[in-house]
């Protein structure tokens, strides 16, 4: 038997879903840099270029040389009140860069290179940092209450630095206002970084103790005051005990309320943070303070400060939030859900006085906020929350906005017409069909004549947008009354392809709404409404891309979208026209291939276009390969195509690559074994997508076309899954690579082995070890949250479809019985999973599967295995008994083969 | 701490364009994943490679008599088959239907002895005199093949998704294979074995098991009742016994509602298995078939056995076993005197010399040259049918010799035993 070469490569790989330990960086210095670090501080943040980068060059030496040395030195200089406050800050800021990052592996590195510092070092490094909590220097306070809380991340949970809290809050008594200001901010860090399980609840209690004293109307400070309240913003995580104590809950919320009222515009803001933090975390708690924060809330809305209305308008969009999903859930009946929250209909109950609080900020529109990407004002944010309110209650919100509609939809004022249209769009998600549709039936020629007609720009693009909603709610089929008829849908069309020509931010809407029209009439049967007019439309979107403003708004991706709903919606009668397509967007494909010297704004621009196009290639290559007759006339274009996607490759951005990726995928399932022919020149481009950790989608979309690619080539992908495995077992053993990726391999190997049936022997002892060290990882989950639950069911999925596919690979071979010794592991996985109770239907009929995959491949070999597990009686009657088909029809071929591999 | 962003999605549908591509993809994947699972856990070994026929010739039955047309396959796409699966193969049409088909019927040796632990680890029925096809029942119709692929029927029945009025709510992949003969005198399919049954693969069940699985499945059906418009054609069941003295018996001698041709017998832990194979043996004589002896083209008895065999390259005559038994030999000058090619199927007669045996293996065959085959004829007769027919013309196994083959079992093997003592 041949070894495989490349696996040497990669000695015992383990698998990999947390961060496991790495070869600490951490060395101790030599010698001791005799250093002028303050003066490299200021350099580092000097104008002169040369100069900055020579400090940065001196900082990094000296940090790789004596760690120790240096991180001592910085919170010398942190602490150093003689010192300027510009190196101060700077220093404060390498340390807490220094113990974390936003990459997972590198954050597990620096957490373990800090655990293994010297103590002595440790110790005086974070005597220094308390000692800085005094300073009289603010920004050095504030950036020292960073680092501790930092460093406290890293230590509470190993039960190292137990002082910490206690002195923190013998430092709240401290006369000097400062040192109380930098300790109730530190608080406030420290909560945000460590979790509440690994504080204990006395600790607990002194800390929200200290903090609400420090928010209290008699606290005479301001800069307490706001540092107190923000700190209780990320404190009421570890208040549940707290809150489900009347009087220390009560005693919360009246503190949080008078802080509402303050002087300071700050602490009212930072007041108004905290209820919307608690409408999501306490709802349940709310009852009885509700009154009083309508009160509170409305008078912010009204008459605050912008910062602060928009926060209070945001506790009834967050209450709306509660409220759906709590509603959704149940579907309103409460009589099953035993422990969860049930809903306390607070926005029913405020509907009458919040409903015209809102309406009253529709009108407080800023004059380009639809040009402007990153603008969030009142009426924003009122209308929004309009729109919660709408799913949120459904019916009941329809009598008290239509007054308001009808008072101002023809005003001369702009504003009132915007606002009336707004309201109307809003409310089109939530209340039933029925009570909408004669009302749209009476809008829509007025909106029609709007969209064309109104002189505003933003009554126009709130107009399409309305349109949009109308279509996307009101428009499909099913919907007993269709909102769009023989009679007016040629004048709807029209009139959005007419509006595609306006301006580029109404232009965008118009294409919303010409989406969300063409996708009701997606499943209409062969002979669809848009026949007449998928041609026109198909230009006008063309033209819409090519227009020279099509930059803004997101114009041009929008047109592209809704060139892709249109194909995606394309019947028998029009597909002909799609294939049209096919040279259409491969020419602009070609095009932005052939221009040279871009700059970078440019070359920004021309990534971004080829995107949209591989885009659009992918939905119309999948369009195509859905039946046999036009697959076979796409196949004319395949070569051609195939070879614009390389070229696409040859640039840089990770969102190409996932687009090109994903129309190669399609166009791997339209070819089929043909596709053998691409592997030589499409194999790197592979690979490069399974080492791409860093854009994990990339990572992740490739891994899906290796399993198009082996369906398509069946046992012809043989000759590349030596490196494609060498890279998936990488892949699994990295630490670097997002989580989310892992499972899709898993049933990867499932699509490998199915593809080359017993060739897969070289890679079982890569393979199998790698699935029973992540089958025994996804046991040891229990009392995991929501999260890890639905990831540990993703991943057994992915398991368990490699078994699957291992097991269907291997049947019929001589070489099945390698595969034995590898059942009884398997089965006692499938037990497990059973016991555990806290598997989804996906998982279910995958494992079930997987037994009567075992029983049919090992037949015989494995039956009186089989019968001693568990899986095979209580599992599998629990899935025969399945009221899901699937579950069912997998159960009853396991029991079939089963019954087989006993009966020989 | 800065203040807490709270911008929320405006004027934006839920989802982007592109994570809806995203999500459309990894349907299309998760769903082709499904469907290569499925296609999988239908699959049989002897259809994931479909025989090449150049490779792995099979010797034709000699039961049937009825002329079958035989259609010359153009092998220039017999690739695109190569890799088809049942569930494909139910919908296959036209020439590709009969390719694939006529290599997939699992065809019985001859008993030319009697196999060992006969009473322990066979079954035994009386087959049925007729035209050995396969019933396909797949979206809402079913078509019955003969052993060469042509067509018989194109029908109605009440088999799972066999007509377009019943079982609308089956799925696309609910088919059935049935393996029978079609008895032209009550019009009746008589199941001799199942190869599918809703969309289920048999392949790789014991015999036990797929006739169980038949008797309890077919009746369900409402298949074995009697013809309506929704079921052109009844389906019958055989009675198959235990190959104990009594089953033997019953099955030799018993009254049936057909004309029987012959015995077969199948061992109980035999696969099906496309192709010949000794697993399943069909044995005949006067009492329980017309057609014991081979007729020739004009249906006539001939004075002497003929044997259709094929030419190789070295002059070799052999039969069409896997591996092939030489029966004899041509001379070089023989052959391009007669310009026979290699490859050729050649008929000859057994001559008064006979076959020739030594230790139960053949050894010499006394051959006397006929002439070429027709064409449409594709295998050279089998090793077994050869020795079969040449028993029947001299020294036949009788119906005595397979009961007296009970008796002896016990009394064998305690001989062994005394040996040692």
């Amino acid at each position: 038997m041949q070894e495989p070469t490349l696996y040497k490569l990669i000695p015992a790989i383990p698998f990999c879903i947390h961060s496991f330990p790495q070869n600490s960086v951490y060395q101790k210095g030599k010698k001791v840099m005799a250093l002028e670090v303050t003066q490299i501080l200021l350099s580092a943040q000097s104008v002169d270029g040369s100069v900055r980068k020579h400090a940065e060059e001196s900082l990094k030496q000296f940090q790789e040389q004596n760690l120790s040395g240096f991180l001592l030195s910085l919170s010398g200089e942190l602490a150093n009140d003689e010192k300027p406050v510009d190196s101060r800050k700077l220093a404060g800021l390498i340390l807490k860069n220094a113990l974390d990052a936003k990459e997972q592996h590198r954050r597990y590195e620096l957490i373990q290179r800090w655990l293994s510092l010297d103590v002595g070092v440790k110790t005086q490094i974070k005597t220094y940092l308390l000692q800085t909590l005094t300073s009289s220097v603010y920004e050095a306070r504030s950036t020292a209450a960073q680092v501790i809380a930092k460093v406290a991340g890293i230590e509470l949970p190993q039960k190292q630095w137990p002082e910490l809290i206690g002195s923190l809050l013998s430092n709240i008594h401290q006369v000097p206002v400062h040192v109380k200001q930098a300790t109730l901010e530190t608080l406030g860090y420290l909560c945000e970084e460590v979790s509440p399980d690994v504080v204990e609840q006395d600790h607990v209690n002194k800390i929200l103790t200290a903090v609400v004293q420090g928010m209290n109307a008699s606290e005479g400070s301001n800069d307490v005051r706001l540092a107190a309240t923000r700190a209780l913003y990320n404190a009421l995580g570890f208040a549940q005990a707290n809150f489900s104590n009347d009087m220390e809950r009560d005693y919360i919320m009246r503190v949080v309320c008078e802080a509402t009222l303050s002087q300071e515009v700050k602490i009212r803001q930072a007041a108004f943070e905290c209820l919307v933090s608690i409408s999501s975390s306490y709802y349940e708690k709310l009852g009885p303070y509700m009154q009083d924060i309508f009160n509170i809330t409305a008078k912010a809305v009204k008459e605050d400060e912008e910062p602060v209305a928009l926060q209070a308008i945001e506790f009834w969009s967050s209450i709306c939030d509660e409220e759906i999903d709590i509603l959704e859930e149940y579907g309103g009946d409460f009589s099953t859900a035993v422990s969860d929250v049930p809903c306390f209909y607070f926005i029913k109950q405020a509907l009458p006085a919040l409903v015209p609080m809102l309406l009253e900020t529709l009108l407080k529109q800023e004059e380009d906020q639809d040009q402007d990407e990153g603008a969030w004002n009142l009426a924003m944010a009122g209308g929004t929350c309009l729109g919660l309110v709408a799913r949120t209650v459904g019916n009941d919100i329809v009598p008290l906005v239509m007054p308001f509609i009808e008072e101002n939809i023809t005003k001369p004022d702009w504003r009132q017409r915007e606002g009336a249209t707004y309201a109307f769009g809003s409310i089109l998600e939530g209340p039933s069909p029925n009570q909408l549709v004669p009302l749209v039936n009476v809008a829509l020629n007025f909106m029609l004549t709007a969209l064309t007609k109104d002189p505003n720009n933003h009554v126009k693009d709130t107009t399409a947008w309305t349109l949009g909603r109308i279509f996307e709610f009101l428009h499909g089929s099913t919907m007993e009354t269709p909102i769009i008829t023989s009679a007016n849908c040629q004048q709807i069309i029209t009139v959005l392809l007419q509006s595609m020509k306006d301006a580029p931010n109404v232009a965008e809407k118009s294409c919303g709404a010409l989406y969300f029209l063409a996708q009701g009439f997606e499943d209409v049967g062969p002979s669809s409404p848009l026949t007449p007019f998928f041609q026109v439309i198909v230009q006008s979107l063309l033209a819409v891309t090519h227009r020279e403003d099509a930059g803004e708004s997101r114009l041009r991706t929008a047109a592209y979208e809704t060139l892709n709903e249109v194909v995606r919606c394309s019947t028998d009668e029009t597909i002909p026209m799609v294939l049209e397509l096919v040279p259409i967007i491969m020419m602009e494909l070609h095009n932005t291939l052939e221009k040279q010297k871009l700059s970078s704004d440019e070359r920004e621009k021309q990534n971004e276009l080829q995107g949209l196009l591989c885009g659009c290639m992918q939905v119309i290559i999948q369009k195509l390969a859905a039946s046999d007759a036009t697959k076979y006339s796409f196949m004319q274009y395949a070569d051609q195509t195939m070879n614009l996607f390389l070229r696409v490759f040859a640039c840089r951005s990770a969102t190409v690559h996932e687009e090109a990726m994903l129309a190669i995928g399609a166009l791997a399932y339209a070819t089929g074994p043909d596709f053998a022919k691409y592997m030589p020149d499409f194999y790197k481009y592979l690979e490069m997508g399974l080492q791409n950790f860093e854009e994990y989608q990339v990572c992740a979309v490739t891994v899906g076309v290796v399993g198009d690619i082996c369906r398509a080539l069946e046992e012809k992908v043989l000759p590349w899954c030596d490196g494609i495995m060498t890279q998936l077992l990488k892949d699994l053993s990295s630490n670097q690579l997002h989580r989310s990726v892992k499972p899709p391999i898993f049933s990867c190997f499932g699509d490998i082995s199915l593809a080359i049936g017993e060739n897969f022997e070289k890679y079982l002892m890569y393979a199998m070890p790698m699935l029973q060290s992540a089958a025994e990882l996804s046991s040891h989950t229990s009392g995991a949250d929501d999260e890890m639950i639905e990831y540990t069911n993703l991943l057994r999925n992915g398991i368990l479809e490699a078994y699957s596919g291992i097991f269907q690979g291997f049947k019929n071979s001589p070489k099945t019985q390698l595969l034995i010794p590898y059942a009884p592991h398997i089965l006692q996985f499938l037990d497990l999973i059973y016991m555990e109770k806290d598997m989804d239907e996906m998982v279910m009929k995958t494992a079930i599967g997987v037994l009567g995959d075992l029983a049919d491949t090992l037949g015989s070999n494995a039956g009186s295995l089989i019968q001693q597990s568990l899986s095979s009686k209580d599992f599998l009657n629990e899935c025969l008994a399945s009221d899901d088909h699937l579950i069912k029809e997998s159960a009853e071929w396991a029991k079939m083969a089963i019954s087989r591999a006993i009966s020989v | 701490m800065a203040p807490h962003d709270i911008r929320r999605p405006f004027k934006r549908a839920a989802i982007s364009d592109q994570q809806k591509r995203r999500e459309l993809s990894l349907q299309r994947q998760a769903q082709n994943r499904t469907e290569a699972q499925l296609q999988a856990r239908r699959l049989a070994s002897s259809i994931l490679s479909f025989p090449n026929q150049n490779s792995d010739p099979q010797p034709l039955e000699s039961v049937d008599l009825i002329p079958e047309p035989i259609v010359e396959e153009p092998k220039t796409d017999a690739g695109d088959i190569s890799e088809i699966d049942i569930r494909q193969a139910a919908r296959l049409k036209g020439s590709e239907a009969r390719r694939w088909f006529a290599s997939q019927l699992m065809l019985p040796e001859w008993m030319i002895d009697v196999p060992d632990r006969l009473n322990e680890d066979w079954y035994v029925f009386a087959r049925p005199s007729g035209k050995r096809c396969f019933v396909v029942s797949s979206n809402g119709t079913t078509v019955s093949r003969l052993r060469n692929g042509s067509l018989l029927h194109r029908f109605p029945s009440a088999l799972p998704s066999g007509a377009k009025t019943r079982d609308s709510s089956r799925s696309a992949q609910s088919y059935c294979i049935l393996d029978c003969i079609f008895h032209e005198l009550d019009q009746t399919y008589y199941v001799i074995d199942m190869v599918c049954w809703a969309g289920i693969s048999f392949y790789e069940c014991t015999a036990e098991f797929r006739f169980f699985w038949m008797n309890s499945k077919l009746v369900e059906s409402g298949a074995c009742e009697a013809p309506s418009t929704y079921h052109r054609y009844r389906f019958s069941l055989i009675p198959v016994y235990s190959c104990d003295h009594e089953g033997l018996q019953t099955a030799y001698a018993g009254a049936v509602s057909y004309v029987k041709d012959g015995l077969l017998f199948y061992n109980k832990h035999a696969h099906y298995q496309t192709g010949n194979t000794p697993l399943v043996l069909v044995w005949k004589d006067e009492t329980c078939s017309q057609y014991v002896i081979d007729t020739d083209n004009k249906g006539q008895f001939p004075n002497q056995q003929q044997v259709v065999l094929e030419l190789q390259d070295n002059g070799q005559l052999v039969t069409s076993d896997d591996p092939p038994v030489v029966l004899g030999c041509l001379n070089a000058y023989f052959i391009q005197e007669t310009g026979l090619h290699s490859g050729n199927l050649v008929r000859f007669a057994v001559n008064d010399g006979g076959l020739t045996f030594v230790d139960g293996k053949l050894e010499k065959a006394d051959l006397h040259y006929i002439g070429k085959v027709h064409r449409a004829r594709a295998f050279a007769d089998s090793y077994s049918k050869i020795v079969f027919q040449y028993m029947v013309r001299h020294s036949p196994l009788r119906i005595e010799h397979l009961f007296a083959s009970m008796g002896t079992l016990s009394e064998q093997e305690s001989n062994e035993v005394e040996m040692v003592g």
